[in-house]
């Protein structure tokens, strides 16, 4: 009897993922009972386990040290903590912003919630992940929720054609970690990530650079780095905007654990092998980032080339090497998941029934007709720029700052210029929303209070935070430590 | 020494029933070559004492998976010219990556021999009351539990994105309502017609 008492009060750091799992079940009849006759029921429900769950996580998961549970194959630490709060926090905006959007196309569907909190968990098993067993896994769940999703619309050719196209080449991303973690396998004999960055030590035998490489691809895909982000553009641009708000902020967190979990800690023994391909890999990353976006005249498109510069930067943190470059990398994925929220989430408030705001020219005027998303979106779009005293200013120079301290010159010089470029299509939404003449009349925006005041708080936070940064700078650089 | 003839004539059947699955031309032998393949290395996991396995791969592989696999391609009318088309186009790719894989083998062996793969420490025989499927059942549910479980919610990922993407509620849908289907009478169906009988001529 005590001894399961025990094991039971050990398992308290894992209370975020056994209580999502209940609450995925409890949804998933909820729907079948009493969702299918009220709609919209369900999706308050998925907000109320969100909230219910952030707040069991303050409760026990808040460790002060590493935990390892599950025999090895989990972790929670400071860090799991803080990037669980910041995944219940994402998702429950993202799926706050996109009810009207759901309703409107008519896929107001409970599966959707089921499935948004599905791939919530595969995050929080990536972020947990100890062993490349629960890596994987987590990377799988995280994927196929998010494959249907994305087809989710099945009215919608275009979508179809995109959860293909994630579907395919994201089974080839898996095949490749898969033959990468078979060879760190064969190498060490564990699958256990701590133990595995004890056994390689060795950075430049031949097996270990045939691991790594494989790894860093996979990696390189997931989070779509150039030469591995065809998908991204097609993906974002063909799946309803609900959707492309989804899959452009809380997975980036689970990308950024699986990187910092697999490469900076489990195959820490090779951290000359990976920061020398991921190099090239954020360099090209950078530039067609930055470049492609300019001649886009879709928003949404517009907005995939620039996570893909976004994810650059993120990589430019691992490329130093250091902790103190790990932690640049988690301030810009946290400030990138805030302000993608953000400006995909005007993008969701501007879609009317029959009408979808995915034109830039859409948004010509569109201060005279509703100020405050004008607002907002110009607030974000000047953080996203990289223009103090907004946010993503503090993060662009965090990583600045790592790649100076690890004496990477001619990168420090290629993210600035490559900022700069950025700069012009981020303004030029601002200019059209601002400076130019609706040119014929547009349907309303969302005028729901509850979502345009979440709005407002968002671009709130990006311009306090921005005013602030000590704090989350500080939580930052505490948590990789 | 039995196992080993055993095991040479399963490898043997095995890699056959291999060759079947990608040279047969009709999909439907492809298939069954597939299950044929299977069963052999069912046969085979035998032979290392992997019952549990064994019994799975044939229940859930051949017993679910390939008739599933069979009712889809025999359902759906597939044009195997169409098909096919661009193979011969694109064949000198696959024998160059074939010749790629053979020459890298060869070196690995010629380099090292087949000395570096140690057959002497193969698995100890295990006394004749252990269990397979009670040791695999133990390690499941203790030191592999957390991504069992993981493996579990999978599945139920996999199963209500295809409901959500396939289950269709349209006006007019033609479907079975099982509790009408047990509650209805004679009654309701049948009416008997009461008629004088004719007379014979």
């Amino acid at each position: 009897m005590s001894e399961s008492m025990m094991t039971l009060h050990s398992l308290g750091p894992a209370v975020p993922e056994i209580y999502l799992a209940a609450a995925i079940c409890l949804v998933l009849l909820f729907e079948a009972f009493i969702g299918v006759k009220r709609q919209g029921a369900t999706g308050t429900l998925t907000l109320l386990v969100l909230a219910v769950g952030a707040g069991l996580t303050v409760a026990f998961a808040d460790v002060t040290h590493r935990v390892v549970l599950f025999d090895g194959s989990y972790v929670a630490d400071p860090l799991a903590f803080v990037l669980k709060l910041a995944g219940f926090l994402s998702v429950a905006v993202a799926l706050l912003y996109s009810r009207a959007y759901l309703r409107n196309r008519e896929i107001l569907k409970g599966e959707y919630y089921v499935l948004a909190l599905t791939a919530l968990l595969g995050i929080f098993v990536l972020i947990s992940a100890n062993s490349l067993l629960t890596v994987y896994l987590g990377v799988e769940l995280l994927a196929l929720s998010v494959y249907a999703m994305v087809a989710f619309d099945r009215e919608s050719g275009v979508a179809a054609e995109a959860a293909m196209k994630y579907f395919v080449l994201g089974a080839i991303a898996s095949g490749m970690l898969l033959y990468g973690m078979s060879i760190v396998y064969g190498l060490t004999g564990t699958l256990n990530l701590g133990r595995i960055a004890g056994a390689v030590t060795a950075p430049d035998s031949l097996g270990v650079v045939l691991a790594v490489t494989f790894i860093v691809v996979a990696v390189a895909f997931k989070l779509g780095a150039v030469p591995f982000h065809m998908w991204l553009p097609d993906v974002y641009e063909g799946a309803p905007t609900s959707v492309t708000l989804f899959i452009g902020t809380a997975p980036k967190i689970a990308y950024f654990a699986l990187a910092l979990r697999l490469l900076a800690h489990g195959l820490a023994g090779a951290t000359v092998d990976w920061t020398r391909m991921l190099m090239p890999i954020a360099v090209l990353t950078l530039v067609v980032g930055n470049v492609v976006a300019i001649a886009q005249t879709n928003i949404k498109r517009m907005l995939a080339y620039s996570t893909i510069s976004h994810v650059g930067f993120i990589i430019l943190g691992f490329v130093a090497g250091t902790a103190s470059g790990y932690a640049a990398a988690l301030y810009y994925t946290l400030v990138y998941v805030l302000v993608s929220l953000g400006s995909f989430g005007v993008v969701v408030l501007a879609s009317r029934k029959g009408f979808e705001a995915d034109k830039l020219s859409d948004y010509k005027g569109l201060y005279r007709r509703d100020p405050l998303l004008a607002l907002a979106m110009a607030m974000l779009m000047f953080s996203t720029a990289g223009v103090p005293p907004f946010v993503g200013f503090w993060a662009k120079l965090r990583i600045i700052q790592a790649l100076w301290e690890s004496s990477h010159l001619w990168l420090v010089i290629i993210a600035v210029v490559m900022s700069v470029v950025g700069a012009f299509y981020y303004l030029r939404v601002v200019k059209l929303m601002y400076f130019d003449d609706a040119p014929e009349t547009l349907p309303p925006t969302e005028r729901s209070v509850g979502v345009r005041f979440a709005l407002g708080v968002n671009a709130a936070a990006v311009l306090v935070l921005g005013v602030f940064p000590a704090p989350l700078l500080d939580l930052c650089a505490h948590v990789i430590h | 020494m039995l196992a080993l003839i055993l095991f040479y004539i399963f490898a043997t059947f095995l890699v056959a029933g291999a060759l079947g699955v990608i040279t047969a031309r009709n999909p439907v032998y492809s298939a069954l070559f597939l299950v044929f393949s299977f069963i052999n290395s069912a046969a085979i996991w035998l032979l290392i004492e992997a019952e549990f396995l064994a019994i799975v791969l044939v229940l859930v592989y051949v017993g679910a998976v390939m008739v599933l696999f069979l009712f889809v391609v025999m359902m759906l009318d597939i044009n195997l010219a169409e098909l096919r088309r661009g193979f011969t186009r694109f064949a000198w790719l696959g024998w160059l990556t074939a010749l790629a894989v053979i020459v890298e083998i060869t070196a690995v062996v010629w380099r090292h021999g087949l000395g570096a793969i140690d057959v002497s420490r193969g698995f100890a025989a295990e006394p004749a009351n252990y269990s397979n499927t009670l040791e695999l059942g133990k390690v499941l549910y203790t030191r592999y539990a957390y991504p069992f479980e993981l493996a579990a919610v999978l599945l139920v990922v996999a199963l209500v994105a295809a409901i959500a993407l396939t289950l269709r509620h349209r006006p007019g849908l033609k479907s079975q309502d099982a509790s009408r289907q047990v509650a209805v009478r004679a009654e309701d169906r049948l009416r008997i017609v009461k008629m004088p009988a004719e007379k014979r001529s």
